[in-house]
C-alpha cells in the first residue's frame, strides 16, 4: 500500500470510504458508548463531533512515528497497547491544559467533552488500525481524520432522530438505550448501501 | 447491595445479574456489537475480557492503598493494559483463529468501559478475594451477555450453533443479523427483554 504513489484520487475515495463505507460506529463498531451516552441533543453532540476530530487527528500524527520509528526498530512491538493507550491518555489531557491556558474559547466550547475521549475506543482503535493497514503518515492523518469526521456525522445524525423520541410514545420496556440502538441498526442498514462503492 | 455487608455470593449474583453489564449496564458495547457474529466469537471474547478483568482486578485491589489518589486511573489502565497484551500473546499462541476473528477488539479490552469501571467501583475499594469474585462474576455477566446475542445471530443469520448446523438448509439465512445491523437491532431487542423481565420482576 505504501509503495503505491499518492494520488489525489486515491486519498477521495480513502477520504469517502472511511467516512461512508466504513463508518466508524456502523461498520466497525467502534465508539458506541460516546454515540449512546452523548447523542441527547444535537448540540452536545456537535461538541463531541468536534472534540474526537480533533483529538483523532492529532492521534494519527503522535501514534505513527512512535510505532514506525521506536516501537519496530526495537522490536517493541508487543507493547504497542500499553505505549498507544498512555500517549492517548496523556496527549488528551495535554491538549486539556493547552487549550485552557491558549485557546479559551475552544476550551469552553470542547472542554467537557475532552477528559471522555481517553475511553473512547474509537480513538485507540483508529491508531491501532493505522498501523494494521499499512497506512503511510499521510494516509494515517487522512484515515483518522476521515474516520473521526463519519464518527461525528453518525453522532449527529442519531442526536437529531434521539430528539424526537422526547415527543413520542414508546413502549416502557423500550425506552433509552433499546429504541436507541434499533434506531441505530436501522440507520446502518441504510448505510449498507454505500457498501460494494469503492473497491 | 450497599446497605448489606457483601458476602461472596451477594457480589457474585450482583454481577451476574443485578447489574449484569450488557443488558443491564450497557457497558462494553463495541465489542458486544462487533464480535457477536457467532457464538464461538462471543464466547471468546467473553472469556478474554473474564481473564483480564479477574487478573486486574485482584493486581488493583493489592495495590488499593499503594496507588495514589490522583494517580489511580493511570494506574488502572497501565494495569489492564499489561493484562491484555498478555491475554494477547496468549490468544495469538493457543488459538490463533479466535486471535483472528476477534482481530482489533483484542487490544481494544483496554478501553472496555467494564474493566476500568469494575477498578474504579470495586477493586479500589473492596479486599483481594471479594475483587477476584467480582472480576469473575462481571466477566461472566458479560459473556453470557454476549453469548446470547451470538446465538442468536448466528442461528438466525447462519443456520448454526457452534458451527454445527441447527436449521435446516431449505431455511432461509437473514444475512442482515451477520451485518452491522442485525447487531444493533438483536441487542436493542435483548435490552428491551431484559427491562421487561426486570420491572415484571419489581412489580410481583
Amino acid at each position: 500500500m505504501s509503495a503505491e504513489p499518492m494520488t489525489v484520487a486515491s486519498m477521495l475515495t480513502l477520504l469517502f470510504s472511511a467516512i461512508m463505507i466504513n463508518n466508524v460506529i456502523f461498520a466497525r463498531f467502534l465508539g458506541i458508548c460516546p454515540y449512546l451516552g452523548v447523542s441527547n441533543s444535537i448540540e452536545t453532540a456537535t461538541g463531541m463531533a468536534m472534540a474526537v476530530t480533533f483529538v483523532m487527528t492529532l492521534c494519527a500524527i503522535v501514534t505513527w512515528p512512535i510505532q514506525r520509528y521506536i516501537l519496530n526498530p526495537l522490536h517493541l512491538e508487543y507493547l504497542q497497547t500499553i505505549v498507544f493507550i498512555l500517549v492517548i491518555a496523556s496527549l488528551v489531557q495535554f491538549v486539556e491544559l493547552f487549550m485552557r491556558k491558549y485557546a479559551r474559547g475552544l476550551f469552553d466550547a470542547l472542554g467537557i467533552y475532552l477528559p471522555l475521549i481517553t475511553t473512547n475506543c474509537a480513538v485507540l482503535g483508529i491508531a491501532i488500525l493505522c498501523i494494521k493497514l499499512n497506512y503511510n503518515l499521510v494516509q494515517s492523518i487522512i484515515f483518522s481524520f476521515a474516520s473521526a469526521l463519519g464518527f461525528g456525522m453518525a453522532l449527529i445524525i442519531f442526536a437529531g432522530i434521539r430528539e424526537r423520541f422526547e415527543v413520542t410514545d414508546i413502549p416502557g420496556p423500550m425506552h433509552g438505550a433499546a429504541i436507541g440502538l434499533i434506531t441505530a441498526g436501522i440507520l446502518a442498514m441504510a448505510f449498507t448501501g454505500f457498501s460494494g462503492m469503492v473497491k | 447491595m450497599s446497605s448489606a455487608k457483601k458476602t461472596a455470593g451477594s457480589v457474585f449474583k450482583n454481577g451476574l445479574i443485578v447489574e449484569n453489564p450488557t443488558l443491564r449496564m450497557l457497558l462494553g458495547m463495541c465489542p458486544t456489537l462487533a464480535v457477536s457474529t457467532s457464538a464461538v466469537n462471543a464466547v471468546g471474547m467473553g472469556l478474554s475480557a473474564t481473564l483480564v478483568l479477574i487478573l486486574s482486578n485482584v493486581v488493583i485491589s493489592l495495590l488499593r492503598k499503594m496507588i495514589p489518589e490522583k494517580l489511580r486511573i493511570p494506574g488502572y489502565i497501565v494495569v489492564i493494559a499489561t493484562f491484555v497484551t498478555m491475554t494477547d500473546l496468549a490468544l495469538h499462541a493457543f488459538f490463533p483463529d479466535i486471535h483472528k476473528a476477534l482481530g482489533i477488539f483484542i487490544p481494544l479490552i483496554v478501553v472496555n468501559c467494564i474493566i476500568l469501571g469494575r477498578a474504579e467501583a470495586f477493586a479500589g475499594k473492596n479486599p483481594v478475594l471479594l475483587s477476584a469474585v467480582d472480576g469473575l462474576a462481571m466477566g461472566l455477566g458479560f459473556t453470557s451477555g454476549l453469548l446470547i446475542l451470538g446465538m442468536v445471530r448466528e442461528i438466525l443469520g447462519n443456520g448454526t450453533f457452534f458451527g454445527l448446523q441447527v436449521l435446516s438448509a431449505s431455511f432461509p439465512q437473514v444475512i442482515v443479523m451477520i451485518l452491522p445491523a442485525g447487531a444493533f437491532i438483536t441487542l436493542g431487542l435483548t435490552i428491551a427483554a431484559a427491562n421487561w423481565i426486570e420491572s415484571r420482576r419489581k412489580n410481583a
